[in-house]
């Protein structure tokens, strides 16, 4: 075990039975939200750190389960003790977004109604929805105000919302690799891949789990096409270059590179694990996040009753959420004269490198914890 | 106490100065910010509402630790991303010299600034003078580098300063010089180390 884990941890699930209304105008009788939640909650319940997940990640943020020591949890790097986010010092949460398919009620879980898993019934969900049923597992913990907020990608869309919707509810929000909003482009890669599953003959117009099947080979294309815009082409052409998997070409149509080689397994691996009707919702959920949407477009308006601390970090090698969308969301922040610091990190990896080792990129981190904890 | 030393402290004496031309709750942006001292000064003094800018690494890891509100970026690319009349003061501490875009960096502060502030190191004062007299690049304790390892790119005297500020429509507010920390009374040019200027556009 790596000495600054924190460990062997343990998923618990929350059911609710409070109604949650969708911003589709579909409501949810009752719903499970599965977590993780590691550290302490101090007795002021003041040092609670919400993470999170983005599009393929979920509630397993760090340590392992022993029954699958392998799995570990997606921000490990960032989580533990005497990390970044030291859960010696903070009791961070980590949770399992509704729609999702890792436990928290989704398309893949029974409609008590219907007693058939929902599928293309499921509600088209949405960062704001999420947000809310963030909040009311907070209530369920305790936690009236969380410490920090914090997420890479559409997670730190979840984190941004926070500071828009539960002002009072959070004192910190830490936004990486983020964009206020998609542009043209981020939507038209969600839809290749949304196109790619829904295509698939086994996709059943959503309803594949009654006809036993998956549709596996859209799933794969999906992940294949997202794979590619989480890296740069600095980042694929230092790791893969045009290496061969073989001596010479073949002058065939199946694998000849070994980056052709990577996409496949990236893609298989995530076809038996991942449910599609969730990477629909969430790419939905992607492209419609836009705070400023209801203020004239107005990003700065959008802020305008945000009363947290901002912490934004980009990375210069990101082409899906570049430097220049993080700097949208900073120039709003001054706007509204909120409390915010700017870290453009040097980093080759692209779009995951909020998810990678970066000395630069995690010493900010914890700098800025640090100053969370003697604010507590 | 070394040369280097001895510059950070009277690097420092223009702290005093600046915050004394702060008006309180103002909003603040100090160019090229370094650790963010000054802000955390301003903040404890004026309750000044600061940001700093930075492009490097260390200096915003330092305004972070300092619990000081940093943006990275470079100051040669303007400051496009801050609107006309956005903030009560700019400030460019002991970073002028290090510029290269002096007119832009000076006109951007007037835009994004209701008023300026600048400080920097009199390239005028009489040992600086003396020893290019001697026919050396000169060493002082706020210009401690060596002529090749030198940030500075533009170094000039209070005469030039003000001379500049004529021909660009600048009105200067307030002006004080500084030796060592002391304030100069006469020959400012002369024995002034430091140099500190409030000034806004003529209208």
């Amino acid at each position: 075990m790596e000495p600054r884990s924190v460990g062997a941890v343990r998923a618990q699930t929350l059911h609710f039975f409070e109604p949650l209304a969708f911003r589709s105008g579909t409501v949810l009788d009752s719903y499970d939200l599965v977590y993780e939640t590691y550290g302490t909650l101090n007795a002021a319940k003041s040092n609670a750190v919400l993470a999170c997940h983005a599009l393929n990640a979920a509630h397993h943020v760090a340590g392992y389960y022993t029954e699958a020591p392998d799995n570990i949890g997606w921000w490990d790097n960032m989580i533990g003790p005497g990390k970044p986010v030291d859960t010696e010092k903070f009791f961070v949460v980590g949770v399992n977004n509704v729609g999702g398919c890792f436990g928290s009620t989704g398309p893949k879980s029974v409609n008590p109604k219907s007693g058939k898993p929902y599928g293309s019934s499921f509600p088209v969900v949405t960062v704001e929805d999420w947000v809310d049923a963030q909040a009311r597992l907070a209530d369920r913990l305790g936690i009236a105000s969380f410490a920090a907020v914090m997420g890479g990608s559409l997670g730190a869309m979840q984190a941004l919302q926070w500071t828009i919707g539960y002002p009072d509810r959070i004192r910190n929000a830490i936004v990486v690799a983020a964009a206020p909003k998609l542009s043209a482009q981020n939507i038209a890669f969600n839809e290749v891949a949304r196109q790619a599953i829904t295509t698939d003959p086994d996709f059943h117009g959503g309803d594949y789990y009654e006809h036993g099947v998956v549709p596996r080979r859209g799933l794969r294309l999906a992940r294949m096409i997202g794979h590619i815009t989480y890296l740069s082409d600095d980042a694929m052409m230092e790791k893969f270059g045009r290496a061969l998997r073989s001596d010479s070409i073949q002058f065939h149509f199946d694998v000849d590179f070994e980056i052709e080689s990577y996409l496949r397994h990236q893609g298989d691996k995530f076809s038996e694990y991942f449910d599609a009707n969730t990477y629909l919702l969430i790419t939905r959920a992607l492209d419609y996040f836009d705070p400023a949407a209801a203020h004239d477009n107005d990003l700065s308006r959008a802020f305008a009753a945000a009363r947290a601390r901002f912490l934004v970090v980009s990375f210069t090698s990101d082409w899906r959420f570049a430097p220049p969308r993080a700097r949208e969301i900073v120039k709003a922040l001054l706007d509204n004269r909120c409390d915010v610091s700017y870290a453009e990190i040097d980093a080759p990896h692209g779009h995951d490198a909020f998810l990678l080792d970066d000395a630069r990129y995690h010493a900010l981190v914890r700098a800025y914890f640090d100053g969370i904890f003697e604010r507590l | 106490m070394t040369g280097q030393e001895e510059g950070v402290l009277s690097g420092r004496s223009d702290f005093q100065a600046i915050a004394s031309w702060i008006r309180p709750d103002s909003t603040v942006l100090d160019l090229g910010c370094g650790d963010g001292l000054l802000l955390k000064y301003l903040e404890q003094t004026r309750n000044a509402r600061g940001y700093g800018i930075d492009i490097a690494d260390a200096n915003v890891l330092a305004c972070v630790k300092n619990g000081v509100n940093v943006i990275q970026s470079d100051l040669e690319r303007g400051l496009a991303g801050f609107d006309a009349g956005s903030f009560d003061c700019v400030i460019l501490s002991q970073t002028l010299q290090a510029v290269r875009r002096t007119e832009e960096i000076l006109l951007e502060m007037l835009r994004v600034g209701r008023e300026a502030i600048v400080s920097f190191p009199n390239f005028g004062r009489w040992d600086l003078r003396l020893q290019i007299a001697l026919g050396r690049m000169p060493i002082s304790p706020e210009l401690p580098y060596e002529w090749y390892n030198t940030p500075n790119v533009h170094l000039f005297t209070i005469a030039d300063f003000e001379s500049f500020c004529e021909e660009h429509h600048i009105r200067v507010i307030e002006r004080v010089a500084l030796n060592r920390g002391r304030p100069v009374r006469t020959f400012a040019n002369f024995f002034g180390s430091l140099a500190v200027y409030r000034f806004e556009k003529r209208h």
